[in-house]
């Protein structure tokens, strides 16, 4: 099974003639994530040929998914376009984008996030400013090495692409069944919780670990719910105990304001509802080790 | 990025809210210039109010009445160059003193949790929003897709319970106070106190505004916003060389990929300092992304080791998408770029490679023999080896 992202899965590239764009489809292609074509406006009716593939270039979203079934989106188009792809995507309906791009102003998000709630809910948005999904051994959407874990039964959500990838490495003798990276950014489409819930209802997943980091309140909210709804068990990590207020550390929305946001608060949320907390990443996949080795 | 208040409330002025007349001053001479104008124009007080990006300045005393230009000059004198929790007041605001007959309080800003805008209004003004009641709050979500119209604005003002006077006024500077949200890519605009004169006149008396700086490319004015002087001089270096750094004040450099890597760095770097004397923190958090470069990694090393209280750096990378070798390549060239340059890297480096091509990334470390340069295996001890050279160091 996995979460959302499944070895059936048919991704489009939105913006797979730049340079990002056309190096992360060939990475996925290689990684054997079924990459069934792209979008650039400009360059409709073109083609473009990564490892020995030739992928069609369509016009819009709509047009490739109706000529390639697609159901993913992989959005890598430049900050400045990214609300105008997103939009598209979702225009179109497509059940899950998935946007990497860094440096989305804020008020794009909001808004591209507006209209997904608008239509219904129809397109899964994950990031901005995020790794991607990978659900190993069956496809791959973004950026997150394939080869660092094979498929296995944890399911990861995190903030952070780096400390993802970190936890994938220490937990590759287990495996994962699908590790979704949601990005740093102050407003985000898939949260800890939707990932939390999806990886409660997957058969193929029988625990859960959680990065979060400093800023807002997700990681606190992602606690109350799940007191009252995941029963799998859950290891979390939070990064930022040391960041000092009012600085933001590196990610939009990775900042301390006033009593907000900070790591402890974070920590001391989770731990009241049972979930284990690291100290350090290699504590974290310590406590997932216990806990898998139990099962 | 926050605006001082008198950037605020010049953005204010621009879209057609009313402010106080007024004009900044970093000088006392200039205080006093600006405040005979602004007794000649009839003011019969002139408020003189410190411009520092942090609260609570009233109680600090760094707002005060002068009723001459003279007591204008002497009161800025007192002002400036004031400290105000850690702010060092560089400017001072001097502006036509208002008759208040009463207090409101507004807001436009980015609600994360509800991934919308909120607005916030309440008769209750004048005091830290914190400090008033919930129930005496009316918080209204804002759908981006909608945005606020003078309807919207009215029924904003209304559920603050605005006393009727005021309604027409605050709904005219609320509506324009959206276009400054919307237009300016903010990520808050609040005005606190939002007053009504004696005269029945709405405006505002103070404002915070905090701007996306993801928006830069669409915002070029961001760069003139920018407070210069207060960036700490290596913070301002690493910024014209597009390194993401932040200054902090313990003394082991960091250098990491990845924005939630660092953080966690950091985090391990402090717990691991407590075992030693001095306790060794985190001297930076600096995060080189994905590419990791010669250049990128030069460049980073040079601004650590020009911070005079960095004993030991630690370098700490995942390779992901960025190979390990790339990272050590990265490495032994700085070193080389540095040494044509005359300089040396005198501190030790603690170097912790794990992940995409980490054996083959070592191999070359280890090949290179690089002064001071050490490798420790994983995370958690390479962060304790750079805490026990730093607390050497010391």
């Amino acid at each position: 099974m996995a979460i959302w992202l499944t070895e059936n899965s048919k991704i489009i590239v939105q913006g797979i003639t730049g340079s990002e764009g056309s190096k992360h489809s060939a990475r996925m292609l290689r990684s054997g994530a079924n990459v069934v074509g792209g979008v650039n406006a400009r360059k409709a009716g073109t083609t473009v040929t990564l490892e020995g593939r030739e992928l069609p270039v369509f016009g819009t979203v709509a047009e490739a998914i109706k000529a390639t079934g697609a159901d993913v989106s992989v959005v890598f188009v430049p900050p400045k376009f990214t609300k105008d792809a997103v939009v598209e995507a979702i225009e179109a309906e497509i059940p899950l984008a998935v946007v990497i791009t860094e440096g989305v102003p804020v008020q794009d998000s909001a808004e591209f996030w507006a209209l997904a709630v608008a239509k219904g809910g129809k397109t899964r948005i994950i990031g901005p400013n995020c790794p991607g999904i990978a659900s190993p051994g069956k496809s791959n959407a973004g950026i997150i090495p394939a080869d660092i874990t094979p498929g296995g039964r944890i399911g990861l959500v995190s903030k952070s692409g780096t400390l993802t990838y970190q936890m994938m490495f220490e937990l590759r003798d287990f495996g994962f069944s699908t590790c979704v990276g949601i990005g740093g950014d102050p407003v985000i489409g898939t949260t800890h919780i939707d990932a939390l819930q999806a990886f409660q209802d997957d058969p193929e997943t029988d625990a859960i670990v959680m990065i979060g980091e400093i800023g807002g309140d997700a990681e606190e909210r992602a606690a109350a719910y799940i007191e009252q709804h995941i029963t799998k068990p859950v290891v979390g990590y939070v990064a930022g105990f040391t960041a000092p207020e009012g600085k933001t550390m590196g990610h939009a929305g990775a900042i301390v304001s006033g009593s907000a946001g900070t790591a402890q608060a974070k920590k001391d949320a989770l731990e009241k509802v049972g979930v284990r907390v690291g100290k350090t990443p290699s504590e974290t996949a310590r406590l997932m080790r216990e806990i898998m080795q139990n099962l | 990025m926050d605006l001082f208040e008198h950037q605020a409330k010049e953005l204010f002025a621009e879209y057609g809210v009313p402010v106080p007349t007024g004009k900044v001053a970093s000088t006392p001479a200039e205080a006093k210039a600006i405040a005979t104008e602004l007794f000649a124009a009839g003011s019969k007080k002139v408020v003189i109010k410190a411009q520092v990006k942090t609260g609570g300045r009233g109680k600090a005393g760094g707002v005060k009445l002068a009723d001459t230009p003279d007591e204008a000059e002497a009161l800025a004198t007192q002002i400036l160059g004031m400290d105000i929790k850690g702010h060092t007041v560089h400017k001072v605001l001097v502006e036509e003193g208002s008759a208040i007959a009463q207090e409101f309080y507004f807001s436009f800003l980015l609600d994360r949790a509800n991934r919308t805008y909120l607005s916030i209004c309440t008769v209750e003004g004048g005091v830290e929003i914190e400090e008033v009641p919930h129930d005496q709050l009316a918080l209204i979500p804002i759908s981006p897709l909608e945005g606020v119209d003078a309807a919207k604005a009215r029924e904003i003002a209304v559920a603050g319970r605005l006393p009727e006077v005021a309604l027409d006024g605050a709904t005219d500077i609320i509506a324009k106070l959206w276009t400054v949200f919307t237009k300016e890519d903010a990520t808050l605009v609040e005005v606190n106190p939002l007053i009504l004169t004696a005269d029945d006149q709405v405006r505002a008396l103070d404002g915070k505004v905090s701007l996306d700086e993801n928006a830069s490319f669409r915002q070029p004015r961001q760069a003139e916003l920018e407070d210069k002087a207060a960036a700490d001089p290596l913070e301002a270096r690493a910024k014209e060389k597009d390194l993401n750094y932040v200054k902090l004040d313990g003394n082991v450099g960091i250098i990491g990929n990845g924005a939630g890597l660092v953080m966690s760095t950091l985090d391990v770097v402090a717990y691991a300092g407590e075992e030693f004397p001095g306790s060794p923190k985190p001297a930076n958090f600096l995060d080189i992304g994905g590419g990791a470069s010669a250049e990128v990694m030069a460049a980073g090393l040079e601004i650590i080791l020009s911070d005079p209280s960095v004993k030991s750096i630690f370098v700490n990378v995942f390779g992901g998408i960025t190979a390990c070798d790339a990272v050590a390549n990265g490495i032994v060239a700085a070193y080389e770029l540095l040494a044509s340059r005359g300089e040396t890297v005198d501190r030790p480096l603690v170097v912790r490679l794990d992940g995409n091509n980490a054996e083959l990334g070592r191999q070359i470390l280890n090949d290179a023999e690089l002064k001071g340069v050490e490798q420790v295996e994983t995370m958690d001890d390479a962060a304790r080896r750079a805490a026990e050279l730093a607390a050497v160091g010391a």
